[in-house]
């Protein structure tokens, strides 16, 4: 499938395969339409997380150039990341040449005051590495947000600016690359879609990196990720399932959360967790009926997790006519929405 | 709209009403970020707000500045979670002594337009999905009776100030069910550095001193369901209750 180089200038004409794994069967529309596919009662669930600008350039004690991408938003300056050589979003990850092994204690300079010590390097994956990032306190954020830049590919044409990977509903800087599933969901599609009956809820999720470049790492990945489901959406969510409507989780970090909450506590239960879940073939959803989601490659992690709301067949199949079609992949293309008839649940 | 452990945002506030509504706030346990281009003054502010108990953090950045709005936005979610309520105090009165609009010039005029209205609309643009997401939001835009009166020389702030006006109303039109709510409020004229740029031989004494100011406006915001959603209202007109 081609990738999208760019932002569409508007996002409510991109494409949407609705894909019905009930009835076998798939369909063109854009995503305006989306109000037309839920119904009075849907419980739709996005990822509120705003994105940080977790790609660092900068100098190691040797003076070499190295790239610091950030898998999680730091928690008390502390951080994993993922340390990348010379170069930049340029150049395909797979390209880049592997960067000299990082030892603890080692420090990298970014400039605007931001510095990050090496406090170990993962055992298995000796590019993952845990960081603390100086200064010390309130400050880090003011130079996190002055030296870093949003985290981006090489099918993209241009640096991203800090707003372009951001949702329309974005709060807390937790996600290293943008929740994209609700990139093209605009407040008129919202608000219609509240006007029609359709419920909203949120949690956020700290959304990690879709990819590094290192064939081991990659395959580790997602790694475990932080969450937090507000009361109220745990109250939606009883709601939706006393009254037999439908949740549909706007990407598939809000299934990792939501499933991984489930399995791994028991039930959804309000408050903050972190879930190493991965979802693939065999996955059966204990909360989460249908996903919205953006358009990716089936050899990503991603593909293999719609396993879990569609069947292998109907999914290459759907893949196979969207890339015909000229759908577009990855952050800034087309989007899809898995959802069986209401009948079906 | 409480005020005890709600995140809010003041742009402008390293001084003059801004720093006093940052005073009064920390107060009533607000959990403050404090927006300002002043780094000294600012921080001069934070610790005030420290040291009375209450909690500040500053941000120095320009309002006006396309790029610093969503670095505002993520360092102020991520230092006291999604704001809540968003004061759009900062402003500019352009060059002083203040000129006829004949003889303003057009990057003067752009620059206030910039800063009193076009920075407002971004940074509510940045902030007012999460508190519709969320169902709860208050955005105070801090107007001027140069909004509604025609005073010669008053040119460029009086149109910021009267578009930022009427925006409010549009927001709150648009926002209406949502749970996000905005107050056009007018301060009255002020004791500030900024009044006495605009007019130097004003009696001070006659001026309403901004910490007064500030604790109606402080009184108003945890108020705020007393009046619709868009209404402009006279700080002066309102006594502080409880």
């Amino acid at each position: 499938m081609k990738a999208a180089t760019w932002m569409s200038d508007d996002p409510l004409n991109e494409r949407l395969l609705h894909i019905d794994p009930r009835a076998s069967r798939f369909d063109d529309r854009r995503v305006r339409e989306l109000p037309e596919l839920l119904h009075d009662g849907d419980l739709l669930v996005v990822n509120d997380a705003a994105t940080l600008p977790a790609s660092l350039g900068g100098k190691r004690e040797d003076g070499s150039p190295m790239e610091l991408r950030l898998v999680e938003a730091p928690v008390a300056g502390e951080a994993r990341a993922v340390l990348f050589g010379a170069g930049d979003w340029h150049a395909r990850t797979e390209d880049r040449p592997a960067p000299a092994r990082a030892h603890a204690g080692e420090r990298f300079q970014f400039g605007h005051g931001l510095e990050a010590v090496v406090l170990d390097v993962d055992p298995k994956h000796d590019r993952l590495l845990r960081v603390k990032l100086l200064p010390n306190g309130d400050a880090l954020w003011a130079a996190l947000y002055a030296a870093g830049a949003p985290v981006q590919y090489s099918h993209l044409v241009k640096p991203l600016q800090l707003w372009a990977p951001q949702t329309v509903y974005a709060a807390r800087p937790w996600a290293v690359e943008m929740p994209s599933a609700g990139r093209p969901l605009r407040w008129e599609l919202l608000l219609e879609l509240r006007r029609r009956g359709v419920r909203w809820a949120r949690l956020t999720h700290a959304a990690g990196l879709s990819s590094t470049g290192d064939d081991a790492l990659d395959a580790a990945l997602p790694l475990r990720e932080r969450y937090e489901i507000p009361d109220e959406t745990v109250s939606e969510l009883e709601s939706a399932k006393s009254r037999g409507a439908r949740v549909i989780a706007v990407g598939t970090t809000v299934v990792r959360a939501l499933e991984g909450c489930a399995i791994e506590r028991g039930r959804v239960l309000p408050g903050a967790g972190e879930t190493g879940l991965r979802i693939g073939p065999g996955f059966v959803p204990q909360i989460v009926h249908g996903l919205f989601t953006g358009m990716h490659d089936p050899t990503a992690s991603h593909f293999a997790l719609l396993h879990a709301f569609a069947p292998g067949a109907l999914l290459r199949d759907a893949h196979a006519h969207a890339d015909r079609a000229g759908y577009l992949g990855h952050e800034f293309g087309d989007s899809a929405l898995i959802l069986p008839s209401r009948e079906s649940i | 709209m409480e005020l005890e452990n709600t995140s809010v945002l003041i742009t402008g506030a390293s001084r003059g009403l801004g720093a006093a509504l940052a005073r009064e706030l920390g107060k009533q346990g607000a959990r403050l970020v404090l927006v300002g281009r002043d780094r000294n003054a600012l921080d001069e502010v934070v610790r005030e707000v420290r040291k009375a108990g209450g909690e500040a953090n500053g941000i120095v950045e320009d309002v006006g500045d396309k790029d610093a709005i969503h670095r505002i936005a993520g360092e102020a979610a991520a230092l006291v979670g999604p704001v809540d309520v968003l004061i759009h105090n900062a402003s500019t009165l352009g060059k002083t002594p203040l000129p006829l609009l004949l003889d303003t010039e057009c990057e003067d005029l752009q620059r206030v337009l910039e800063v009193n209205l076009v920075g407002p609309f971004r940074l509510t643009k940045a902030l007012a999905g999460s508190m519709a997401l969320r169902g709860r939001g208050l955005l105070v835009n801090l107007s001027s009776d140069a909004a509604i009166g025609a005073y010669p020389r008053w040119g460029a702030y009086s149109a910021s100030k009267a578009a930022l006006d009427h925006m409010g109303r549009i927001w709150a039109a648009e926002l209406a069910g949502t749970g996000v709510r905005v107050l056009n409020v007018d301060p009255g004229e002020m004791d500030t550095k900024m009044h006495a740029d605009a007019m130097p031989d004003a009696d001070r004494s006659t001026l309403a001193k901004p910490d007064v100011v500030a604790a109606r406006i402080g009184s108003m915001i945890r108020n705020d369901q007393r009046w619709e959603s868009g209404a402009r209202l006279e700080a002066s007109r309102w006594e502080v209750s409880p």
